[in-house]
C-alpha cells in the first residue's frame, strides 16, 4: 500500500470509528431512562454494538499506524474528530434517537454490504462481521420508525419533527473525505455517491409508508467532516473527563 | 373450592398449611398455581418486587458514569452491566407476576414511593472508582443474599436467582479487578479507590438488612424457606470474604474495630449506624428524591411512546381482522 493510500485509509477508518463512537455515546445516554424496560435493553444493545464497531475501526487503524484506540477516543481534541454532525446532536426524545439510529443504520448496512467486498482484506473482514449486527439494528429501528410514524398523532408529530431536523444532517453521511477518491479507485471502500441513491430510495419509501413527509427544504447540510456542531466539545468534555483527570494514569 | 392463596380463616387452612410446610421441609419447590398461604404470597410479592425495583433503580447510579467511563473497554463493560440490571429487573417482574400482580401495579407502587428498593442506591456515585467499588462490594453483598435466595422455596424466584447470580458473579469480578488495579495505580487512582471503599463499606453492610433482632419477618421467612439464612449470617459471610481481600489489595477499611477472631474464624465489625440506615430507608438518604424523580421522569416522558405502541398494535389488529 503506498503512502497516499495509507494516509487516506487512516483518515477513513478514523471517520468510521468516530461516527460509531459518538453515536454509541448518545445512545448510551438513554440507559436507565428508556420508556419501557425492554427497549432500554434493546437500545443498550445497539449502543454496545456501535461501540464495538468503533473499537474495531480504531483497531484496524492501529494496525496501520500503531495508534492507541483509547488515546484516540479519550485524549484527542474535538477539532481532530471526524465524525459527521448528525451523531453529535443531543439525544432529543425517543423519536429523535430512533430516527437518527434508523437513518444511520440504513446507511451503514448499505456501506458494509459493499465494503465486505473490499480489496483490502482486513477491512472486508471487519465489514462482514459488523454487517450481521447492523442488519438487526436496521430491522429494529425500521420497525420503530413505522410504529411511531403510524402510532398516535403525537408520535407522528414528534417523528416528523425529528425528520425535519435530521434530514439535512443525514446527507453528510454521503460526503466523501478529502482524498477518499484514491480508496474508491483502489476498490478499498465503496463509492458513496452510488450508495446514496439506494439509501434515498429505501429511506424515502419507508418514511413515506410510515406516514412521514420528506422536508421540502433539506435544511442545513454539513459539507466536510472538519465541521462540527456546538455540541461536540461538551460531549467530549464529559466523555473524556475521567481519562483526562489523571495525566499520569497508564491504565484504566 | 378454597382459593389457592389460603387464609387462616379458611376451614381447611390448618391441614393445607401442614401439607405446604411438609413440602417445603422435603425441599420441594412451590410453583405458580400451587396452594400457598396468602401471607407467603404477600411476602414473596414484597420481596421480589422490591428486588426488581432495586435492579431498575440501581441502573441510575452506575448508568450515570457510562458517559464518563475512561476507556473503550470500561465503557462497553459498564453499558453491558447496567443492561444486565435491566434484564434482572425484567426476570424479577415476571417472577412476581406469577403471583398475580401486574408489572403496572408494581411500577405504580415504585413511582408513588410506596414500594421500597435497596437502600444502597440512595447513595451518590461521586467518582469513577465508585463503579468498581459498587461491583465489588454492592454486587458482592447482593450475591451473598441471592445465592441464599437461589435456594428459596418458590420456584420462579429461585430460578431467577440462579440466572441472576451467574451474571452478578461476573460483575463482582470486574469490579474487584478494577479496584485492585487502581489500588496499585497512580497516587490519584489509589486515593480515588480508597475514598470509594471508605464511602461504600458501611452502606454495603447495611444493605443486607437490619440485625436479626430487628427483622420481624425473618422467622416466618426462614420457616417457609423463602430465606434460608438470617441477615446477620449473610452479613458475616460477606465480611469474611471481602474484608481480607480489601486489606490484601493494600486498602484500608473505615472500621477501627474490625478484627479477625481466631476462635470463630469470623471478621468482627464495629457498631453499624442503624440510624443512618433507617433514615435512608425512610426516604431521607442523600439520593432518595433524585432516584425516584429520575424514574418518574423516564416514565412520564415515555408515556407517549407507550401510547403510540398501543395505538399501532391496535391498528394492526384491526387490519388483520378486516383482512
Amino acid at each position: 500500500m503506498n503512502e497516499q493510500v495509507k494516509q487516506a485509509l487512516i483518515a477513513k477508518l478514523t471517520a468510521l470509528a468516530d461516527d460509531e463512537l459518538i453515536l454509541a455515546h448518545r445512545d448510551s445516554e438513554w440507559v436507565g431512562h428508556g420508556p419501557i424496560l425492554e427497549e432500554d435493553i434493546a437500545l443498550a444493545n445497539i449502543a454496545q454494538d456501535e461501540l464495538g464497531h468503533a473499537t474495531l475501526w480504531y483497531g484496524l487503524r492501529s494496525t496501520l499506524d500503531g495508534s492507541d484506540p483509547d488515546r484516540l477516543a479519550f485524549l484527542r481534541d474535538a477539532a481532530e474528530f471526524h465524525n459527521c454532525e448528525l451523531v453529535e446532536l443531543p439525544k432529543g426524545d425517543w423519536a429523535f434517537t430512533l430516527l437518527r439510529q434508523y437513518l444511520f443504520d440504513a446507511y451503514e448496512a448499505l456501506w458494509l454490504s459493499a465494503a465486505k467486498d473490499s480489496t483490502y482484506k482486513p477491512l472486508a473482514e471487519v465489514a462482514a462481521k459488523i454487517l450481521r449486527e447492523e442488519r438487526f439494528h436496521l430491522q429494529h429501528t425500521q420497525a420503530w420508525v413505522e410504529r411511531l410514524g403510524l402510532g398516535t398523532e403525537e408520535s407522528n408529530r414528534r417523528m416528523q419533527a425529528a425528520l425535519d431536523a435530521q434530514w439535512g444532517y443525514a446527507q453528510q453521511l454521503f460526503v466523501p473525505l478529502e482524498g477518499e477518491g484514491v480508496l474508491v479507485a483502489e476498490g478499498i471502500v465503496p463509492d458513496l455517491g452510488g450508495l446514496k441513491q439506494t439509501w434515498l430510495l429505501h429511506t424515502t419509501q419507508h418514511l413515506q409508508n410510515s406516514g412521514l413527509k420528506l422536508p421540502l427544504q433539506p435544511g442545513y447540510q454539513p459539507t466536510s467532516r472538519q465541521m462540527h456542531t456546538e455540541h461536540l466539545w461538551s460531549l467530549l468534555a464529559e466523555m473524556q473527563s475521567t481519562a483526562r483527570w489523571d495525566a499520569e494514569a497508564k491504565v484504566w | 373450592m378454597p382459593g389457592k392463596f389460603g387464609k387462616p380463616t379458611d376451614p381447611d387452612y390448618g391441614e393445607r398449611l401442614a401439607e405446604f410446610e411438609a413440602r417445603i421441609a422435603r425441599g420441594e419447590k412451590i410453583e405458580p398455581g400451587d396452594w400457598m398461604p396468602e401471607e407467603y404470597r404477600r411476602q414473596l410479592v414484597r420481596m421480589i418486587s422490591q428486588h426488581a425495583h432495586s435492579e431498575v433503580v440501581g441502573m441510575l447510579p452506575e448508568g450515570a458514569w457510562i458517559t464518563r467511563a475512561p476507556s473503550l473497554k470500561r465503557k462497553m463493560i459498564l453499558i453491558a452491566k447496567v443492561q444486565d440490571e435491566a434484564g434482572h429487573g425484567q426476570y424479577l417482574y415476571h417472577a412476581a407476576e406469577t403471583l398475580g400482580v401486574t408489572r403496572e401495579e408494581m411500577l405504580e407502587a415504585l413511582l408513588s414511593g410506596k414500594a421500597k428498593y435497596s437502600s444502597i442506591f440512595n447513595y451518590p456515585t461521586l467518582t469513577w472508582a465508585d463503579i468498581g467499588t459498587i461491583g465489588w462490594l454492592v454486587d458482592g453483598a447482593a450475591i451473598k443474599n441471592q445465592t441464599m435466595l437461589a435456594q428459596c422455596s418458590y420456584g420462579p424466584y429461585s430460578r431467577a436467582m440462579v440466572r441472576i447470580c451467574a451474571e452478578e458473579t461476573f460483575h463482582h469480578k470486574q469490579g474487584k479487578e478494577m479496584v485492585i488495579l487502581y489500588a496499585k495505580g497512580t497516587p490519584k487512582q489509589r486515593a480515588m479507590a480508597q475514598d470509594a471503599i471508605n464511602r461504600w463499606w458501611w452502606p454495603a453492610l447495611m444493605m443486607l438488612g437490619p440485625h436479626d433482632s430487628d427483622s420481624p419477618n425473618t422467622p416466618t421467612l426462614v420457616r417457609w424457606g423463602i430465606k434460608t439464612k438470617t441477615n446477620d449470617q449473610v452479613r458475616q459471610e460477606f465480611i469474611n470474604e471481602h474484608a481480607p481481600e480489601i486489606l490484601e489489595a493494600g486498602l484500608t477499611l473505615p472500621d477501627p474495630d474490625l478484627r479477625y477472631d481466631e476462635a470463630t474464624g469470623n471478621w468482627l465489625h464495629g457498631p453499624i449506624n442503624w440510624d443512618e440506615f433507617w433514615a435512608v430507608v425512610g426516604g431521607n438518604g442523600p439520593m432518595n428524591k433524585e432516584r425516584l424523580e429520575a424514574r418518574r421522569r423516564a416514565h412520564a416522558e415515555g408515556a407517549w411512546v407507550r401510547e403510540a405502541l398501543a395505538a399501532y398494535a391496535a391498528r394492526r389488529q384491526q387490519t388483520a381482522v378486516a383482512v
